[in-house]
């Protein structure tokens, strides 16, 4: 197999070498042997596709760290900004060394299963076994990008959906709980849904579920988890009686920046090339975030109050979580529509309806990451249609794409709630879930940490 | 010799300094304070969650003068702090018992 690729890689470059045009030699008869070779030889990837997927899993890595630490970061007290920071960094790190295990095996590994297993995980690849440099993964064309440049790709999105979820238990958990937690999670909840929602044989893929960068398997599926854990682990103290107000909103504007730019990685790179849908991926990521983040400020002053930063940053996040899994999905109005659509239900749900419920979501990632999820996830069904300028063939109907859509979001809400609450209790059961009463009044970077983030 | 306290406004402070140099007073000490009074404090939302701050930033002004110039200070900081809203301050006198110059260890009057 080696031979094959290497004898292909050795007329390849003699073809180019050929083709140019200070070198005018028989050109046919090499041009003949290498289409000979590639019938032989397995696919190879396009340096272009594949510059650009190593380019997009950095990018998603950016927006963990430092994005999302400075955006969780920012909103918290500031006796927590390093607890916060710490615990998405090294969550972060716990699931990257996870996904090379057995992540990526139970997503996306080589062995399908039958029946019904094969629905929910696959097998094989475990410790990445089989693969090596030259191992190839499948686009979403007759294209191929390297197999460890997919690997990574996904891996950063194992990696953002555990750190996302830290925004529901902020300023209360404890470091060792998150240790604990996050394998437990990763295992039981994220890699089936990744492999549910993304591999083929998976139920929702099979089912038809359009998600194009992850909706359902990041963004749901984070703040379901969320909300799950912060009913477990129970209000914060003195919350919410005693005033809360976030310690830098400098530091969440920043993040808020790095976190959209970084998001171009996720939601083109989802394309899995460097084509015209990463492309129409790219635009909708502008435009639906620009919709969301003004219809946040607009919604403040239509309720009586000034249009905020927080508001800003807040409505940036849900036109970015909207449009994740209509990036590929829909024209770049449709994808306008979703932000505004959105930036409404989540302002309306985290200002108005969030405190009616007795949950403390810290830093309200099931208001922002759960709620713009089901809404982007059930809109993507309509922004398709050919009538909205949506990518989709009009071949299936608005009404039954919408079944799909909602299936695919029940689906996920069930597994990600049962599953976090059995991995939640686990964990209370054994460690414990929370700090002491003294350390949480102490602040968790001292408690937990033994630093403090000013002096 | 009197010690006067005023707390005032703080977007008021270069006008009131200005003007208690144009009356002669070469010194002061300024410290950034928060207090409340009548003036009721402001409200903070973050995404809705409504704090009330009951604390608001202040000014507060030290100076000690001799008696001749003591009413002549309150009633210039009483003019150019006044903006005629709740929460321009208050303005409190006080005796001082002495004062000394710790460069030259000048004692009273003079060390002012």
């Amino acid at each position: 197999m080696k031979r094959i690729i290497l004898k292909a890689a050795a007329l390849a470059t003699g073809a180019v070498l050929l083709a140019a045009p200070s070198f005018a030699a028989p050109v046919s008869d090499v041009a003949e042997a290498v289409t000979a070779a590639a019938e032989a030889a397995p696919a190879v990837p396009n340096p272009g596709n594949n510059a650009w997927m190593m380019t997009a899993t950095v990018l998603v890595m950016l927006m963990i760290l430092p994005g999302l630490a400075l955006f969780y970061g920012g909103l918290t007290r500031s006796k927590n900004m390093l607890s916060t920071m710490t615990q998405i960094g090294a969550t972060a790190c716990l699931a990257m060394l996870i996904w090379v295990m057995w992540g990526y095996s139970l997503a996306f590994g080589d062995t399908t299963y039958e029946g019904t297993l094969g629905l929910f995980v696959s097998g094989g690849s475990y410790f990445l076994s089989g693969t090596d440099a030259s191992s190839t993964a499948a686009t979403f064309t007759d294209e191929v990008i390297s197999k460890y440049v997919f690997i990574s790709f996904q891996m950063t999105f194992a990696a953002i959906t555990a750190a996302l979820i830290l925004g529901a238990t902020a300023e209360r958990m404890k470091f060792s709980a998150v240790m604990a937690f996050v394998p437990i999670w990763l295992t039981i909840v994220y890699f089936p849904i990744a492999h549910m929602v993304w591999a083929g044989g998976g139920l929702l893929f099979e089912d038809g579920a359009l998600d194009f960068a992850g909706g359902t398997v990041v963004h749901i599926n984070a703040g379901v988890s969320g909300l799950v854990l912060a009913y477990l682990l129970g209000k914060r103290r003195g919350y919410p009686s005693e005033p809360m107000p976030p310690h830098s909103l400098v530091m969440t504007m920043i993040g808020t920046g790095l976190l959209w730019v970084g998001w171009f990685g996720f939601n083109a790179g989802s394309a899995l090339e460097a084509d015209g849908s990463a492309g129409l991926a790219m635009i909708n990521t502008f435009v639906a975030t620009a919709a969301g983040a003004l219809t946040w400020m607009v919604a403040e002053r239509a309720a009586g109050h000034k249009g905020s930063a927080l508001g800003f940053c807040s409505g940036v996040i849900v036109g970015l979580v909207a449009v994740t899994p209509a990036a590929g999905n829909s024209g770049p109005f449709g994808a306008i529509l979703l932000g505004i659509i959105a930036s409404l239900v989540c302002y309306v749900f985290v200002a108005k309806v969030k405190a009616k419920f007795g949950y403390d979501d810290s830093l309200d990632a099931f208001g922002i990451h759960g709620v713009g999820g089901i809404v982007g996830a059930i809109g993507t069904a309509v922004v398709y249609q050919p009538f909205l300028g949506g990518p989709g063939d009009g071949s299936t109907a608005l009404g039954a794409q919408l079944g799909v859509q909602v299936f695919s979001v029940l689906v996920t809400i069930a597994w990600a709630g049962l599953g976090t609450l059995i991995a939640g209790f686990l964990v209370k059961l054994t460690i414990g879930l929370r700090v002491d009463e003294e350390s949480e009044v102490n602040g968790l970077d001292i408690s937990e940490h033994g630093e403090r983030a000013y002096n | 010799m009197k010690f006067i306290i005023a707390i005032i406004k703080p977007f008021k402070l270069d006008t009131v300094r200005e003007a208690l140099s144009g009356i002669g007073i070469a010194g002061m000490t300024v410290t950034e304070v928060k207090g409340f009074g009548r003036q009721k404090g402001q409200t903070e939302i973050y995404r809705g969650a409504e704090y009330s701050t009951n604390m608001l930033p202040k000014v507060k002004l030290e100076i000690a003068a001799s008696d001749d110039v003591a009413a002549q200070v309150v009633e210039t900081i009483q003019s150019t702090a006044n903006t005629g809203a709740i929460g321009d301050g208050k303005i409190f006198v006080l005796d001082l018992a002495s004062a000394t110059r710790i460069r030259t260890g000048e004692s009273g009057e003079t060390a002012l």
